[in-house]
């Protein structure tokens, strides 16, 4: 690591007074510019303890945090608190305030002018999707919950912290609103580039949000930590494995795309073509499904030798299976594989953007690009521990 | 029909000695509410996070409110002497338990989640309680101000008792003159001045509450 971590704990335990076993068990981690890191783990493990040790709302028995290199273990609490976005699942929003007075918060304690504040809050109301016209001036009780939590995140950045800290924040709303809540927090990220630490019980949220994660043990001891993708192709010990499930290799597709493959040529005719050069084109390359092609050039159907004999050229309608859906060369091979097993050759097609066709993806395909991912998670691991 | 009518004669011919009897009765209890309202106030929002100290407190306060007033005043006429005064405190204890109860109640019923983000973003302990706190129990505090208020409308009659003044003057020298002309009027006159003064602080104390409920909390 060669810049300096955004937020760094270092020995950190947290030991609660009338019991010998330490909630948080010398905890190092470092957190850096930018990222989200999520922390996720068996409920009881100290995840959430984790979490508000840094920003102090829990002391530590020991051990120092850094931010930005300043170490603020002794450092003012509500100061501190200041600086760092926080964000809870039960949202908290003060009931007796409306929406902009709720915003508005740590601004206010900051001293800011009231035009800058009032500017800051209209624009944290569009950032997080709630029109200032229709919201500012409504109390938190008329709001739906995934409103609440738009008004809690966009509060959190009240006064611009370069930290936030979210404690299973999606964790109370309804199925539907939690994915459009991450999908749009993701984009939110793109821009503001915030240092995050993310809290959830959830692998598939972890996976979801996760630059980073950090798969906690009881005492909150570091199972593993890396990239979703480098976790789910190489889990490191049964726990970690348990913890992801069953399926985790094939959530593992969902970080790879289809231009990341190498697609050999398939066998294919144009509907202008001679029946005889397709089954000429599959005897040669020894397979049973060949891809016909409209005048453009885009794939129009499945077709099996049988199929070929006794067609004319431009008169193969109706004759063998429908494709189904294309694959476009920026889609994940998650994706690939949901096609794959809809479609009647077990196989899909690659079109340009022009919808032109570019190749087939086949289970093997797939089964290649895995085993890369794992040999390569595999060999980094083996690396570290080399070093 | 003709108790009444002697009653409206009572009333008319000595309006002027009921008004300033009303308004010492008013006297006494809004100094004793304010003293109330203050000392429980602080108190409560002292023993609300500190359960020893919160059993104690609130079990003494209600030991107060059990204790007979005549013993009271007993009590504190040799300390403070007689008139108002020792009324007055003996009041005041009685008037401690509902908002003193209220207050507790109240800053029990502030969502924990409110508390631990307010904590979050930075507030201070004191930004806490005075601006999250305090504004979500107001509601149930005023209700406490309410109760405590009737209950000292109604007992501040027996101020009269130690020398103290209000209309409990009626009441007393009615009972004392029983049988004799104008001693039924009297005693009418104290209850219903008392009572009708009771209902006019709790209205006005109720728009209090109405007004400064905020708008979120309204149902």
């Amino acid at each position: 690591m060669s810049s300096q971590p955004k937020i760094h704990l270092d020995r950190v335990a947290k030991t609660y007074p009338g019991s010998r076993i330490p909630a948080v068990d010398e905890l190092t981690l470092d957190v850096q510019e930018g990222e989200i890191l999520v922390l996720v783990g068996p409920s009881g493990c100290g995840k959430s303890t984790t979490l508000r040790l840094i920003n102090r709302m829990i002391e530590p028995s020991s051990g120092r945090i850094m931010l930005d290199g300043e170490d603020v273990t002794k450092a003012n609490p509500d100061k501190l608190r200041r600086r760092i976005g926080y964000v809870i699942q039960q949202i908290g929003l003060f009931p007796h305030q409306t929406i902009s007075q709720n915003i508005a918060t740590v601004p206010k304690m900051l001293g800011w002018e009231k035009e800058r504040i009032h500017e800051r809050t209209e624009q944290l109301l569009t950032t997080v999707g709630l029109d200032p016209e229709q919201y500012r001036d409504r109390y938190p009780k008329e709001l739906s919950g995934g409103q609440a939590q738009r008004v809690g995140v966009a509060r959190a950045l009240g006064a611009d912290p370069d930290i936030m800290l979210m404690d299973e924040p999606f964790g109370a709303i309804d199925p539907i609103t939690r994915e459009r809540l991450q999908n749009e927090f993701l984009r939110l990220q793109e821009e503001l580039r915030k240092t995050i630490v993310f809290v959830t019980h959830d692998i598939d949220e972890a996976i979801k949000m996760g630059d980073r994660i950090a798969i906690l043990g009881e005492r909150s001891t570091i199972r593993q930590i890396d990239t979703p993708e480098r976790i789910l192709a190489y889990p490191v010990d049964d726990f970690v494995d348990d913890f992801i499930g069953t399926g985790s290799t094939i959530k593992g597709l969902n970080f790879q795309q289809v231009s990341g493959l190498k697609i050999p040529d398939y066998p294919a005719i144009s509907v202008s073509d001679d029946p005889q050069k397709g089954i000429a084109a599959l005897q040669e390359a020894g397979r049973e499904w060949l891809v016909l092609l409209d005048d453009q050039g885009r794939p129009a159907r499945w077709l099996r030798e049988d199929d070929l004999r006794g067609a004319a050229p431009g008169q193969y309608d109706g004759r063998g299976e429908e494709l189904g859906d294309h694959l476009s060369p920026d889609d994940t091979l998650f994706h690939a594989l949901e096609l794959m097993v809809q479609s009647a050759a077990g196989k899909t097609c690659v079109v340009d953007e022009a919808g032109r066709f570019q190749g087939v993806v086949e289970m093997a395909h797939l089964n290649k690009a895995i085993r890369r991912a794992q040999y390569e998670a595999r060999a980094h691991y083996e690396e570290l521990e080399r070093a | 029909m003709e108790a009444l009518q002697n009653f409206f004669t009572y009333v008319q011919n000595n309006s002027d000695y009921i008004t300033e009897a009303t308004l010492q009765h008013l006297r006494i209890v809004l100094i004793v509410i304010a003293f109330a309202t203050v000392t429980s106030v602080l108190l409560g929002v002292w023993i609300q996070t500190r359960p020893m100290a919160r059993a104690l407190v609130l079990s003494t306060a209600s030991i107060f409110l059990t204790l007979p007033a005549l013993a009271l005043f007993a009590l504190f006429i040799p300390i403070m002497g007689i008139g108002n005064p020792p009324a007055m405190l003996a009041l005041w204890m009685y008037a401690l338990l509902p908002i003193l109860r209220n207050t507790v109640t109240g800053l029990d019923s502030v969502p924990p989640a409110v508390t631990e983000s307010a904590r979050g973003m930075g507030l201070t302990g004191t930004q806490r309680l005075l601006k999250v706190k305090l504004p979500l129990a107001l509601p149930v505090i005023m209700a406490g101000v309410r109760v405590a208020t009737l209950l000292t409308v109604g007992l501040a009659a027996i101020a009269v008792l130690v020398g103290g003044d209000g209309l409990g003057i009626f009441i007393r020298s009615g009972l004392s003159r029983n049988g004799l002309p104008n001693a039924a009027e009297q005693v009418w006159t104290g209850t219903v001045f008392i009572v009708a003064l009771g209902l006019l602080l709790d209205l006005v104390l109720a728009t209090f509450q109405r007004v400064a409920t905020p708008r979120g909390l309204k149902v």
